[in-house]
């Protein structure tokens, strides 16, 4: 265990490196003058491009711009955005939470509707819930997700008016954020009625992000399990005259969950892919939508840092389901 | 065998069919896999004749006829089967030229992807050493990065447009052919017809391209259609967030996003151009499914 | 034993897999603490036959037959929960591969206390109690510590002995071995066949040894039924049997022991492989192999012929000529 533990953090620093060099490099590839691009000035009179080029060691050879870029990374500092003259990591981190919380929302909603559904796929393989629920999988996988929202939309808050169209919270509710997960907020300044504004202003974003890990999720544990129920050990469970439930539920799912684990560690690269888009329709104001919005503003220190911050929030994901990963499996939990 | 036996044989009740039988065999039964190959084959055939299927220009704007409803709504009529846009265009000839484009991008990147992946997992897995390590170094960072955010990184950098969009999913894509490649060929290359092989003095291209390679195929078919349909869905993904074919090209996800205003007005700009991406996507999935589960029957019993 | 209603009887069991019928038509008893030996090839179905009796057939296949009654109890009137009640408590199994039949995610304590819960209950302590006692019957060194290892952790001779125990934790009236010693050390193979033989003693059960070697079935059983792609071809008692083979294959089978072939330049081979769904012959199945077979024997399907030595399927039996 502890040798899979140094690998997999062996392996981080590396990939981090990797990540600040493509951040770094990126911004070098851009076509344009490297000075207007940081600045966001256009027709700099010469001593002026002179010198704000040499106030953003852009005279110095790479490999030294390169050790100022990640010393500074390493302390937190960023840059600043251009449009807001704001620092690109506190801007960051003000919107990070509301990204958070919806991932973990449409994770959640993935893992509890998807993991029955490929049980009960399994069980029942061949017959038509077999058929209808992969059916609706291949389905939720096969669909663009900016349209399911529009479409969700349409229906619901166009046509039924249930829920909102964009925001996390009706206009008419103010309070200072504590935690910046507007569920825990909401229930923590006591005004009434808030708590279900936050429910339902996350309800059709959650469903939206949710749909594609729910589909893979759902299909992965049904492939996991009809493999795992073929194997010999569910043959003896049986043989000792268990009961289905037991059988299906206690030996096989542990063991089919082991590679269930691996695919959401996978997942977490889609969720945040899916929250860039997710976050565009309904307005909903965290850092994919931040990122979007500074490509088509040009304001590349903050693509940049959002970038370098996005890539590093999955990596350290990917890391800890690993871990999770390593300690689930008990060969791996039980080497050296 | 004696002849007696020889003769049993021949004269016996059941023969192994020929393989390609076989797998035509397995395919058929899987209805879905039928079907999407029916409807694959017919967008195929939507891109290939718009201009015959398509009533209208997809470019040409009816003043007089901004946001008219599909037929069966009351201001509807059969002129303009889906409705049309904001700047009166004809949605549905829009969304038959838009085959084309999603089916070109489909091409493409699998083109692009499968060539530089293949030979890069290849090579990985020939020549070992550094190289091969820093190849999946490399990949592995590809890999700890969301594929949208790697393509939205690659387009910001080469400036919005369809081509740039189409490398950049390219781009997205090598590190999971990179990787199958690279294992596939490594498990061939421990097996005895490999070793026999070099035995006999093979040369290293040949022993790739014509030893190796075709036991990898099948995983390899199976994740190009993979690539092939999640390409639609990337492009058009990056089409919507207005980094990928700029309007006024019919591709199926510019149209969504140029749609978005009109999302409570007017529904069918919205849900049209997203069907035919839903349909074609999905067939295409089928027909992968459908290909993988031929090819791999064991996975049946 | 005769005399006495047989423990297992099963009649004209037949199991197949879509087009391929892997047991045809078997007839076959377990008279109550007697040791039955099953023998033949792989393809042979001789473990299938076994498992459609615990009704461990999965999807795809098909099981059906008149009869098959275990300690009287037809077994075709049992609802589900019944026939569990039987399986794992009066009728055990034990399987060939032992490093992959035990659950990885579990400790060995576990497993063997998960079956004793299930059929007999009792207080924690209690189970624990007989799990030290099985681990100890088995001869597994160290009972105690070893119910908190898993089964990784433990070598294949090891996890075959956990599997005996949990086996014959409920005390079985029945327990079937399929290919028990095959994947294990052939030092190993001795130890659990004698152990095996000891529980059989000590507990008075009824054992059905499947296996594909011989040798195996000369040193245990009492008496002995050979299968050959899906038909059962001769069933004796043992010494019968190894004295006065009736059917060519058995007798095929007995000189291809390396004891028999002591002295001989080469070692003899029955030539040709067991039919698949592809390459069954007509008349006879085993006629393409066989060393006497004769012209009839391509043409006409041999019927099973039962008499007082026991069983055969065979147009021209060795011998004392045609039953």
């Amino acid at each position: 265990m502890l040798r899979f533990v140094l690998t997999r953090l062996g392996i981080l620093i590396p990939t981090f490196i990797g990540v600040t060099l493509l951040t770094f490099a990126m911004i070098r590839m851009i076509p344009g003058d490297a000075v207007e691009l940081l600045v966001g000035e256009r027709g700099l009179d010469p001593a002026r491009h002179a010198q704000l080029r040499a106030e953003l060691g852009l005279d110095r050879p790479l490999l030294e711009q390169y050790w100022h870029y990640i010393s500074g990374v390493l302390q937190g500092d960023l840059g600043k955005s251009i449009v807001t003259r704001q620092p690109v990591a506190e801007e960051f981190f003000t919107l990070f939470p509301a990204t958070v919380e919806l991932s973990v929302c449409a994770m959640l909603f993935a893992v509890l509707l998807g993991i029955p559904a490929g049980i009960v796929a399994a069980i029942r393989r061949g017959t038509s819930v077999d058929h209808v629920v992969m059916g609706t999988a291949l389905t939720g996988f096969s669909m663009p997700i900016f349209w399911w929202g529009l479409l969700l939309i349409i229906l619901f808050s166009g046509t039924l008016g249930w829920t909102p169209v964009s925001g996390r919270i009706s206009l008419i509710y103010f309070f200072e954020p504590v935690t910046g997960f507007m569920l825990i907020d909401s229930l923590l300044a006591d005004q009434p009625g808030a708590f279900a504004s936050a429910l339902s202003h996350l309800v059709l974003p959650t469903v939206v992000l949710g749909t594609i890990p729910l589909a893979v999720i759902a299909r992965q544990t049904r492939s996991a399990m009809l493999e795992v129920l073929g194997e010999d050990y569910v043959r003896t469970a049986r043989a000792k005259g268990l009961a289905p439930w037991r059988v299906i539920g206690i030996h096989a799912l542990r063991n089919a969950l082991i590679p269930v684990i691996t695919v959401i560690g996978l997942l977490v690269g889609v969720l945040f892919g899916g929250a860039v888009l997710t976050e565009t329709i309904f307005s909903w104001p965290g850092v994919g939508k931040w990122l979007i919005d500074s490509i088509h503003r040009r304001d590349y220190p903050s693509v940049q840092g959002g970038i370098l911050l996005i890539a590093t929030t999955v990596i350290l994901v990917n890391l800890l389901v690993d871990l999770v990963y390593g300690l689930i499996n008990p060969r791996i939990r039980h080497q050296r | 065998m004696s002849d007696a036996a020889t003769a049993a044989v021949e004269a016996g009740q059941q023969a192994p069919p020929h393989p390609l039988r076989e797998f035509w065999g397995y395919f058929r039964q899987n209805r879905g896999a039928v079907v999407g190959l029916a409807v694959v084959l017919t967008v195929m055939f939507t891109a290939l004749f718009a201009e015959f299927v398509a009533p209208h220009d997809p470019h040409e704007q009816y003043r007089e006829h901004f946001l008219e409803p599909p037929f069966w709504a009351a201001q509807g009529s059969f002129e303009f089967p889906l409705g049309t846009d904001a700047v009166g265009r004809d949605i549905f000839s829009r969304i038959v030229h838009g085959a084309r484009y999603s089916l070109i991008i489909g091409f493409i990147v699998v083109a692009l992807s499968l060539t530089v992946g293949v030979t890069l997992g290849l090579l990985a897995a020939f020549f070992r050493g550094v190289f091969e390590a820093l190849v999946m170094r490399a990949m592995d960072i590809m890999l700890s990065m969301p594929s949208l955010l790697l393509a939205v990184v690659v387009v910001a950098i080469l400036g919005p447009g369809l081509f740039n969009a189409m490398l950049a999913i390219s781009i997205t894509y090598l590190p999971f052919l990179v990787r199958l490649t690279r294992a596939a060929a490594i498990t061939e290359l421990s097996k005895d017809y490999v070793v026999a092989s070099r035995v006999s003095g093979a040369g290293l291209p040949r022993l790739m391209v014509i030893t190796v390679l075709p036991n990898c195929m099948a995983p390899l078919i199976v994740q190009a259609t993979l690539s092939f349909s999640n390409a639609i869905l990337d492009a058009a993904a990056l089409g919507f967030l207005g980094l990928g074919a700029q309007p006024p090209t019919p591709e199926w996800g510019t149209m969504l996003a140029e749609a978005r205003e009109f999302v409570l007005r007017a529904w069918w700009v919205v849900t049209f151009p997203g069907l035919a991406i839903l349909v074609t996507v999905l067939a295409l999935n089928l027909l992968g499914d459908g290909l993988r589960d031929a090819l791999d029957p064991k996975l049946k019993r | 034993m005769a005399g006495r209603e047989p423990l297992l009887e099963i009649r004209n069991l037949a199991v197949s897999f879509g087009p391929l019928r892997a047991v045809d038509g078997l007839d076959l008893h377990v008279d109550e603490g007697e040791v039955l030996g099953i023998v033949g090839e792989s393809g042979s179905g001789k473990s299938v036959a076994m498992l459609a009796v615990m009704g461990l057939i999965g999807f795809p296949g098909i099981v059906s037959a008149d009869l098959v009654r275990f300690a009287g109890t037809d077994l075709a009137s049992l609802d589900k929960r019944a026939r569990r009640d039987l399986v794992g408590n009066d009728v055990a199994m034990i399987f060939q591969e032992p490093m992959t039949s035990l659950n990885p995610c579990f400790t060995i304590g576990y497993q063997i206390t998960e079956t004793l819960k299930a059929h007999q209950g009792g207080t924690r302590r209690e189970r624990r109690e007989r799990a030290l006692e099985l681990l100890g019957q088995v001869g597994i060194p160290d009972p105690a510590r070893r119910l908190g290892s898993f089964p990784h952790q433990l070598s294949g001779g090891m996890n075959q002995r956990v599997m005996i125990a949990i086996a014959i934790a409920c005390r079985p009236k029945l327990l079937i071995a399929d290919e028990p010693t095959t994947a294990l050390d052939v030092t190993i193979q001795a130890q659990i066949l004698d152990l095996l033989l000891g529980l059989q003693r000590e507990y008075g059960m009824a054992l059905v040894l499947i296996t594909h070697d011989m040798g195996v079935v000369a040193e245990t059983a009492q008496r002995v039924s050979v299968m050959y792609a899906g038909q059962q071809v001769e069933e004796q008692d043992a010494a019968a049997l190894f004295a006065h083979p009736r059917h060519p294959y058995t007798q095929a089978l007995l000189e291809a022991l390396p004891e028999r072939g002591a002295g001989r330049a080469r070692l003899p081979t029955i030539p040709g492989v067991v039919p698949g769904l592809y390459d069954r012959p007509p008349g006879c199945l085993f006629n393409p192999r066989c060393a006497h077979a004769e012209s009839d024997c391509r043409e006409q399907v041999p019927p099973l012929e039962r008499d007082a030595r026991g069983r055969v399927r065979c147009l021209h039996p060795l011998g004392h000529g045609p039953a």
